[in-house]
């Protein structure tokens, strides 16, 4: 150890050794010397019984509060109804029966805890003594015998000598503990390109996520956040839950010759923009739109994107855009999708590219 | 006829049926040795300061944590299936939601005293990691992770991190908003792990976000697998204590080879006891009066949807401030992404928690010093030390803030840019002007009680000399302030040693010490701390030619 090049002159003295460890009073050699404890105090209880009569009662008056709390609780627990609520000031409306069951709780065990120490304090000895330390480190001898004997038992095992089964034994003990690792192989399927993929496709239409209805262009107001989901997948679905942690997805509608990026403008329809809701940071649902700039922000962690400019990321910890679905309108005037994102969805992740 | 010579023993001591505790007593002591257990320890000595019962809250914090979740378990359904709700509380009936949502429901509106236990827990559990919080931040500030105690600051840090674990799994378990939109959060920062991150991902929720396990996994981990860590660290945790011996700060009578205090039967066993149910008894009308997570009012989750004001439980405030503070870094290369905006906060959460387990050893690499040390530090006896532990306070709390960063806006009505650019700046800037200051009033500090160690205390007492100077009378100081002031040890900076060896050979200085000797310098070269006053100052200023 490189410390243990440090000679010893450079250690400070030993705490109390500084001023010699003998407990004296201050001397010629040495004025910080220890005077040891301090003489014993006595408190009123100790001296006067009548004030330690007072302390028994203040500590008997709390045990006997503590179990007048305890009957109080039961009873607050057979007489009010779960669902009265009752107004308490300053807090506000509080459910009747947890501001009871919690005040003589508390109450209950509160008493017990302050007669205890009431009574530890007041009526306890409370003279200081000091119990000696004993070094941590077994003395000498002992570490010795330690290591003699485990040198012996090494040397009985014959494990030094005998390195075949040493080497095996290794051997066994490292592989054994894999089965345990190949058992948790089940714990979920491989991600393969499950993340790159949404229910969006060719010719599903947008669903308003309110309504439930198909929308049209002309439910698309400008200044409005519609939230949309695609059709078919509905809220009992088994996979439900899935599908739209991927497939949300935000429409706004624009001034055509407000959108700066040439793409969203190609992928718009009359200035109906539609984009993934999930944020591209850590997948929170984007939720506040600013009608007047277009940007829309995530509330989670504040990223905020232009939704004019290709919704590029203008602030916030998010590291790219959101992705951007492609629509258009079928033969019977609905929106629908052209396609599925061409870019996975939601926060980035080492295969993304 | 070992039972006849056993009565007969007892009789010969006792004349007569000895009481029926003292038998129970013997029978166990019989079996269990109970009473060697007891020599040792029955009477123990335990030193009385305020700053002791930090761990103590921690400690009841615990056990009423395990005793409320034992309840809970027994009316929650750790599922994810989903359900239509129809129970009483009315606006949300006929929602979807999960079991593992509708079974909270049913536990705060339908099992009378259910809501309370359920709010004494998470209560306790804020409680618990605050307890800890400040307890190692008074075992660090006075040293008392120093040898022999170096393991047990890592069994307390090991349940810092894993009650913050522990916490997270247990609030998200309910399934409503907030917390589904916690574990996105969750799986957000996962997934921006290089390489294992989807993996990572897909085991863990058994496949695609959200998926229909992670409430079941969650459960657990929450329920069995970490508290069982954590129980068997904190028995550990205890066991080193009693082992130790507590520390105590200097003072009269007080010195590195003993433990001055109250024996645990009767004085600790009391008021120990007792704190145990003072402990209780606050949670319980905090838990009676005051609402939390109030998950009725935000619903079931659904991963489309999300509150604004989002906020973790505050012992995961600073990771959320970590994450919110980097900029969106994002490095496409060879196919592949490196999502450095969210893998470097991810990365910087484990570092700064791994800094606090390493200090002791650093520490002790710095001083070089091998010896026990019982006796606690006063903070401005260390200056670098305690300038550290601000600092890294500092730096957490700035995170806290960062964390909240919309609160912030829309409490004070302050543009959330700016405090993010405030947090990013002072992500640095804090921790360097906190390090500076705080030395600064340690090292104040230290001149101070030097001054009153030489020149006495102020009395405030103004007096006039014959020829009209007006002086303040000092008074000084009692045989114990002297001691206790001076009572300190002070370290000189590790020298690099002779590069010359005694026989004229020279030697390579290796890199290691030069570091060391650098950082040692660091703490305690000059102006790093001041000298405390020796015997000899002391008397020549009291011998008469002195000041006052």
């Amino acid at each position: 150890m490189s410390s243990q090049d440090i000679p010893e002159e450079n250690l400070p003295a030993e705490q109390g050794h500084a001023h010699g460890s003998a407990v004296g009073v201050a001397d010629e050699q040495n004025p910080f010397a220890d005077p040891g404890l301090p003489p014993h105090e006595h408190r009123i209880q100790d001296i006067d019984e009548r004030a330690a009569k007072r302390s028994e009662r203040a500590v008997a008056f709390l045990f006997t509060l503590s179990m007048l709390a305890t009957v109080g609780f039961i009873a607050s627990y057979v007489a009010i109804p779960a669902d009265k609520s009752i107004f308490v000031f300053p807090i506000g409306h509080l459910s009747a029966l947890n501001f009871a069951l919690g005040l003589t709780l508390g109450t209950a065990l509160f008493t017990i805890g302050a007669g205890a120490v009431h009574w530890a304090r007041t009526l306890m000895s409370d003279v200081e003594v000091a119990d000696e330390r004993h070094a941590i480190a077994a003395p000498p001898e002992v570490r010795a015998k330690v290591h003699a004997d485990f040198k012996q038992g090494a040397k009985e095992s014959g494990l030094g000598r005998r390195k075949l089964i040493r080497n095996t034994m290794f051997g066994a003990l490292t592989l054994v503990p894999l089965s345990g690792v190949v058992l948790l192989r089940d714990l979920g399927p491989l991600p393969e390109d499950k993340l790159r993929h949404t229910l969006w496709a060719k010719g599903k239409l947008l669903v308003n996520m309110n309504t439930n209805e198909p929308l049209r262009p002309s439910d698309v107001a400008v200044g409005s956040l519609t939230f949309a989901k695609p059709e078919g997948l509905e809220e009992h679905d088994e996979e439900f839950q899935n599908e739209i942690a991927k497939a949300a997805l935000m429409i706004v509608r624009l001034q055509p010759d407000n959108i700066k990026d040439k793409q969203e403008l190609d992928w718009s329809y009359q200035g109906i923009v539609a984009y993934s809701k999930i944020c591209t940071h850590v997948g929170c649902p984007i939720s506040l739109y600013e009608q007047q700039t277009h940007h829309v922000l995530c509330p989670c962690h504040q990223s905020t994107f232009d939704l004019s400019d290709g919704a590029r990321v203008i602030f916030g910890p998010a590291g790219h855009a959101l992705p951007q679905l492609r629509i258009g309108v079928n033969d019977e005037g609905y929106l629908e999708a052209l396609g599925d994102f061409e870019e996975p969805v939601g926060p980035a992740f080492w295969e993304r590219g | 006829m070992s039972t006849n010579e056993n009565t007969e023993s007892n009789e010969s001591r006792d004349r007569g049926k000895a009481p029926a505790g003292e038998r129970i007593a013997d029978w166990a002591d019989g079996r269990l040795g109970i009473y060697s257990l007891a020599k040792a320890n029955m009477r123990k000595i335990f030193p009385d300061h305020w700053s002791f019962m930090l761990g103590e809250i921690c400690l009841y914090s615990f056990i009423i944590i395990i005793l409320t979740g034992v309840y809970l378990t027994l009316f929650f359904h750790p599922s994810m299936n989903e359900v239509e709700y129809h129970g009483s509380y009315v606006p949300l009936q006929g929602q979807l939601m999960s079991e593992a949502f509708s079974s909270t429901l049913h536990i705060s509106f339908d099992v009378r005293g259910g809501l309370l236990i359920r709010q004494i827990h998470h209560w306790a559990a804020l409680i618990f990691l605050a307890g800890m919080f400040v307890h190692m931040m008074r075992v660090f500030f006075t040293g008392a992770f120093r040898k022999p105690r170096e393991i047990n600051w890592l069994f307390g840090f090991l349940l810092f991190v894993l009650g913050m674990f522990t916490g997270f799994t247990g609030y998200s378990l309910p399934d409503d908003l907030l917390s589904g939109t916690g574990v996105r959060f969750t799986q957000g920062a996962i997934l921006s792990m290089p390489i294992v991150g989807t993996y990572i991902s897909m085991f863990l929720f058994g496949g695609e976000f959200p998926g229909h396990d992670f409430v079941a996994r969650f459960y657990s981990i929450h329920i069995l697998l970490l508290p069982g860590i954590m129980l068997g660290l904190v028995v550990g945790h205890l066991i080193l204590v009693f082992y130790h011996k507590h520390t105590q700060f200097a003072g009269p009578g007080k010195s590195n080879k003993n433990v001055v205090g109250m024996p645990l039967l009767p004085v600790y066993m009391a008021k120990a006891g007792g704190f145990f149910f003072l402990v209780f008894g606050v949670i319980g009308v905090i838990a009676g009066i005051a609402q939390i997570n109030p998950i009725w009012a935000m619903g079931p989750y659904r991963p489309d949807q999300v509150s604004t004001g989002a906020q973790p439980d505050w012992y995961m405030g600073f990771a959320e401030g970590l994450i919110r503070f980097m900029p969106g870094w994002e490095i496409n290369i060879w196919g592949h992404t490196l999502v450095l905006g969210v893998f470097i906060p991810l990365v910087l959460f484990g570092v700064l928690l791994a800094i606090l387990a390493l200090y002791p050893f650093i520490e002790s690499w710095v001083t070089g010093d091998k010896r026990e040390h019982h006796i606690l530090d006063r903070p401005r006896n260390a200056p670098t030390r305690t300038a550290l532990g601000v600092a890294w306070v500092t730096m957490y709390m700035i995170m806290l803030v960062g964390g909240g960063n919309d609160l912030w806006a829309t409490h004070l009505h302050l543009s959330i840019n700016s405090i993010t650019w405030f947090v990013r700046i002072f992500f640095i800037a804090g921790p360097v002007i906190a390090y500076v200051v705080t030395k600064r009033i340690c090292l104040g500090l230290q001149r101070r009680d030097r001054d009153k160690v030489l020149h006495g205390r102020e009395t405030g007492t103004i007096k006039r000399l014959p020829h009209g100077e007006f002086i303040e009378i000092h008074e000084p100081l009692s045989q114990e302030q002297l001691h206790t002031l001076t009572a300190h040890e002070q370290y000189e900076p590790a020298a690099i040693g002779a590069a010359v060896d005694d026989n004229g050979v020279e030697r390579k200085v290796k890199g290691k010490e030069k570091l060391r000797a650098k950082i040692s310098g660091a703490y305690f070269g000059e102006d790093q701390q001041i000298p405390k006053p020796t015997a000899e100052e002391y008397k020549e200023i009291t011998s008469g030619h002195g000041h006052h």
